[in-house]
């Protein structure tokens, strides 16, 4: 799921004080599970920042709370929309995804974030959530036995390990463990050893971030034609 | 209790410091008069949400009182209302209020003594703290939004330290 965290109170504060009326809008999907953005923590955040805006003599900004499924479909936005003409301004608990949604649903109104947006990540221990993937666009996993060298080496090595593995744990920061450590140990348990014999071919990053904005299309799925969809 | 004297809530665990309250007043024990004591079935009930809308409604300073560490009726109730508790004064920090006006502590139901020590400890440290700011913004209102709820709230003819302890009995704003 897409981890986040919240921002700072005065952060936000400042972001919405010069408007009159803000509706702060959690997400019950990813940021509910994360203890980011959802029904409880937006409640908790709504009365710290009226609580801040009061203390800068700004208590007449009225901040009303609402939470909708899933900020980051239209179709879920329908709940929404009634309530935000009422509103000048939209602060968003969603992520990065859901702040835009919302900004291309409702073009006549500013909308700020609430989250910092973190990675893709699972729930580790109660409270800790740690980063596992970063949408390369191309997954090889299966060479890896199970573990992603690009989300989890600080030098997203693919003939790993580097030189700064010392007893399991990266040189970058003796808290991470060494990701060529953890697919070293997992192969071995696994019997496939072998598979590390092989020398693995440099990444097709076109498939990343980095050639712009990603879509993917589901031809069978597109009532309104595929063309529409390219 | 005069206008000017701190607003206190007191979140009170009925097996431990609500008890140790009702002991306290069968000792004849005086404290001050200027808590508000809110029963919980184990201080474990507490959630951020309650802390904060506390202070945001105009008290100034808050107590959250369960059973010594290790002897919570639920097991550990009081152990997660302590990191709750902690969280929120993170919070009431980042929001410009002074987190000492928030504070937990852990008494048996047999320290009635102890109970009135807390309240009179907690009243010393917010008289020295000086009124919420939050209160006195609202004492300066003459009328407005509720923020809560968007309706236009009248001239209050009541004192500020009389809505909020209406406030707190569960009536609105």
């Amino acid at each position: 799921m897409i981890v986040a965290d919240r921002k700072s109170v005065g952060e936000i504060r400042d972001m919405i004080k010069d408007h009159d009326r803000v509706l702060l809008t959690g997400c019950g999907t990813c940021v509910t599970v994360c203890l980011a953005g959802g029904e409880r923590e937006t409640g908790i955040l709504g009365s710290a920042v009226r609580m801040a805006l009061k203390l800068i003599g700004r208590g007449n900004v009225v901040v009303d709370e609402c939470t909708i499924e899933r900020q980051c479909e239209d179709a879920f936005i329908d709940a929404l929309a009634p309530r935000v003409a009422d509103y000048d301004a939209i602060c968003s608990l969603g992520c990065g995804a859901g702040v835009q949604a919302l900004a291309e649903r409702f073009p006549e109104k500013p909308v700020y974030p609430g989250l910092n947006t973190q990675f893709i990540g699972i729930l580790e221990s109660q409270g800790v959530w740690t980063e596992k993937c970063v949408g390369c666009g191309n997954c090889r996993l299966g060479e890896f036995a199970g573990i992603c060298p690009i989300s989890r080496c600080a030098k997203r090595l693919l003939n790993g390990p580097c030189g700064g593995s010392r007893e399991g744990r990266c040189e970058v920061n003796p808290q991470i463990e060494c990701a060529w450590q953890l697919i070293y140990d997992r192969a071995r348990s696994l019997g496939i050893l072998d598979r590390l014999e092989t020398i693995a071919a440099p990444h097709d990053w076109s498939a990343g971030i980095d050639g712009g904005p990603r879509k993917v299309v589901r031809e069978d799925q597109c009532i309104a034609g595929v063309e529409s969809a390219r | 209790m005069k206008n000017d004297e701190p607003l206190i809530l007191a979140f009170c665990c009925h097996y431990c410091a609500y008890a140790a309250a009702d002991l306290a007043g069968s000792m004849r024990l005086e404290y001050p008069d200027n808590v508000r004591v809110l029963r919980l079935p184990c201080t474990g009930k507490i959630e951020v949400d309650y802390l904060l809308t506390a202070f945001e409604r105009g008290v100034d300073g808050v107590i959250v009182a369960g059973c010594l560490e290790g002897g919570c009726h639920f097991l550990e109730g009081n152990l997660r209302a302590r990191r709750r508790v902690e969280r929120a004064k993170q919070l009431l920090e980042e929001i410009g209020l002074e987190p000492e006006r928030l504070e937990m502590f852990n008494l048996s139901s047999a320290e009635g003594t102890r109970f009135a020590e807390i309240v009179t400890e907690m009243s010393g440290r917010l008289a020295r703290l000086g009124p919420s700011p939050l209160r006195a913004e609202r004492r300066s209102t003459e009328g407005g939004v509720d923020p809560r709820t968007s309706e236009v709230v009248e001239t209050p003819e009541v004192s500020e330290v009389s809505r909020a302890e209406a406030t707190i009995a569960g009536e609105r704003p």
